[in-house]
């Protein structure tokens, strides 16, 4: 049993790598540049080869792996530069949402008055639809990816916040830590010692989901069109820019479409069998 | 039990009032003039007053807050300056599709998901067992609106069983209104299935092993009348409290779905009223939706009480 789960965290991994390394050596990998726009090819299927006579009377061919956009831009290199912007958004609001909710957890989990207090405002945020809040937290200011990078780690936190809350609440309780107190061990040492190693396993299942939820909502902002602005690649504005054209050209919304649903399988994939063997008892709680 | 209820609705007032004070706070937080902002660009001086007079703009904030609560609790939401309509008019005008692809979401989500997920936990380990939790890891990942194209292109432009977008009202014919919400309730769906189907399959799984199970079986009782009357029937907690917290990816899919259809519903209005900076509608969406999405999850937790004469608070 234990072996198929290191499996699962095994293939979520790979796949990972594998778009990280394509997004990171994107350049590399026979791509054009994303944002160059080219009338003579607009619209071009999956496959069609273009073939431009220089002025040496020298024959040079391109290949439309993806086909094109109706601005002539190559879907294929879209496609590998937008692998850049979902791993970044999903390692950064990971990383940020994960830092945030610890740092306000183990304060709420501390200091018994200020907890009431900061759990009524994290169950205030997470009344409201996390895309909601983040479509409406981007319209505050002019849309980059450090406004969408924000808006999507708020509705993340009070999760993280949760999580790390209820690890402080029950390891309080547990006899060594009561008994480390009774020792006079003061709270700072206390929490990295006892604490965080409670709650590492939890947090690093929570950021894998974090992380998918995160590339998923990504790319939702920039499909709507309130995301990051449509000259950058990202898979959510490339699918955006087909929409009008789908019945016709369906490429411009399957390449990207079918990397988006990759990278968010993987990253699922990768959580669940990380669930299931750092800690077995995680299961119902996650 | 009449104790509970009280203390249970009692509870959702600090977290809406939270929620309020978040989508009052919105505003504030574009950094620019509030009676500016709501009157847009076209505006002249005079309006742009007349707002601010409206608005409270020169008293203390708390002040400000109260008036605007107030009004919105007399069904005042204000003026859609870029709609150029009331705020309460225009989402009354969208209501319609919104709720009726929500109740036609749920009810298919809940037929399809409650069997799969018992029909798992009855062949665990199985090779049907592993194809329905495979459906339900996709159906978690794959973006809805990645599903919504995919069923668009193959329903609605290769086999052309269905229309392509659209959304017709009731009011003029139940075929076409049925027809139009079948790709949006299924893309819609999917998320939801997985994510019921999972805790149904881990809830009955863990009542299964139950010593009352057991003992039914022992009597003789019917694989049915097992399932029906001693398993489900306590597994149904968790599955009707999932149902509840669902909703909110329901309805952020909801804002996707009506967008990739062209569904004239809230989530469409959503998506517009930020594009045009209109924030009077932004502020009545989310509170409304956020409201809903409350009182949704109190009326799962009052059904406890019918579900599991157990729990007694």
């Amino acid at each position: 049993m234990k072996s198929a789960f290191n499996r699962s965290v095994l293939a979520g991994s790979v796949i990972l790598a594998v778009i990280f390394l394509i997004g990171l050596s994107a350049p590399f990998l026979g791509t054009r540049d994303p944002s160059e726009i080219d009338p003579i090819s607009r619209n071009k299927r999956p496959g069609a080869v273009r073939v431009l006579t220089g002025a040496d009377g020298q024959q040079r061919s391109t290949t439309y792996w993806m086909g094109t956009d109706s601005l002539g831009r190559d879907i294929y290199s879209r496609v590998l530069y937008g692998a850049r912007v979902s791993m970044l958004v999903g390692i950064s609001v990971a990383l940020i949402s994960i830092a945030a909710g610890l740092v306000i957890g183990l304060l709420a989990g501390y200091i018994r008055w200020l907890d009431g207090f900061v759990m009524r405002i994290m169950d205030g945020l997470m009344a409201v639809p996390a895309i909601l809040l983040a479509i409406a937290l981007v319209s505050l200011s002019t849309a980059g990816l450090r406004a969408v990078i924000l808006a999507i780690v708020i509705p993340e936190v009070p999760r993280v916040v949760r999580l790390v809350r209820s690890v402080v609440l029950s390891i309080r309780e547990e006899p060594y830590v009561e008994a480390a107190i009774a020792l006079g061990a003061r709270t700072v040492p206390l929490i990295v010692r006892h604490v965080l190693p409670n709650a590492l396993a939890p947090l690093i299942v929570q950021a894998t989901y974090v992380c998918a939820s995160a590339i998923v909502i990504e790319a939702i902002l920039s499909f709507l069109g309130v995301g990051i602005p449509p000259q950058t690649p990202t898979w959510g504005n490339i699918m955006a820019e087909g929409r009008s054209l789908f019945r016709v050209f369906p490429h411009n919304i399957l390449f990207p479409g079918i990397f988006l649903a990759a990278t968010v399988l993987a990253v699922n994939i990768m959580g669940d069998g990380l669930r299931d063997s750092l800690d077995p008892r995680l299961r119902n709680r996650l | 039990m009449l104790g509970y209820i009280v203390r249970r609705i009692f509870a959702t007032i600090p977290v809406v009032t939270v929620v309020a004070v978040l989508v009052f706070l919105l505003l504030r937080f574009t950094g620019g003039d509030p009676a500016a902002i709501i009157a847009g660009d076209s505006a002249t001086t005079q309006q742009v007053a007349e707002i601010r007079v409206k608005l409270g703009l020169e008293r203390p904030i708390v002040e400000q807050f109260v008036i605007w609560i107030g009004r919105i609790a007399r069904g005042d939401f204000g003026e859609s300056f870029f709609f150029k309509k009331t705020v309460a008019e225009l989402i009354r005008d969208r209501l319609e599709p919104t709720a009726a692809l929500a109740v036609c979401t749920i009810l298919l989500a809940v037929s399809i998901a409650v069997p799969l997920g018992v029909v798992a936990a009855a062949w665990r380990g199985t090779w049907i067992d592993r194809l329905v939790m495979g459906f339900c890891v996709l159906g978690f990942s794959v973006p809805v609106f990645v599903i919504g194209y995919a069923l668009i292109y193959f329903f609605a432009i290769e086999l052309a069983w269905l229309p392509v977008q659209g959304y017709q009202r009731i009011s003029e014919g139940f075929g076409g209104f049925l027809e139009r919400l079948i790709l949006p309730s299924v893309t819609l769906a999917v998320i939801y299935v997985a994510l019921i189907a999972r805790i149904t399959r881990t809830s009955v799984l863990e009542v299964m092993g139950a010593d009352h199970v057991r003992t039914a079986r022992a009597k003789g009782l019917g694989a049915i009348t097992i399932l029906l009357r001693h398993v489900l029937r306590n597994a149904a907690v968790p599955i009707v409290t999932v149902i509840g917290l669902g909703v909110a990816l329901l309805i952020g899919g909801v804002v996707v779905t009506e967008s990739v259809y062209g569904i004239p519903g809230l989530g469409r209005l959503t998506v517009d009223a930020v594009l045009a900076r209109d924030y009077p509608t932004v502020q009545a969406v989310i509170l409304l939706f956020s409201v809903v999405y409350v009182m949704i999850n109190l009326l799962v937790d009052l059904t406890y009480t019918f579900l599991d004469p157990r729990i007694r608070y």
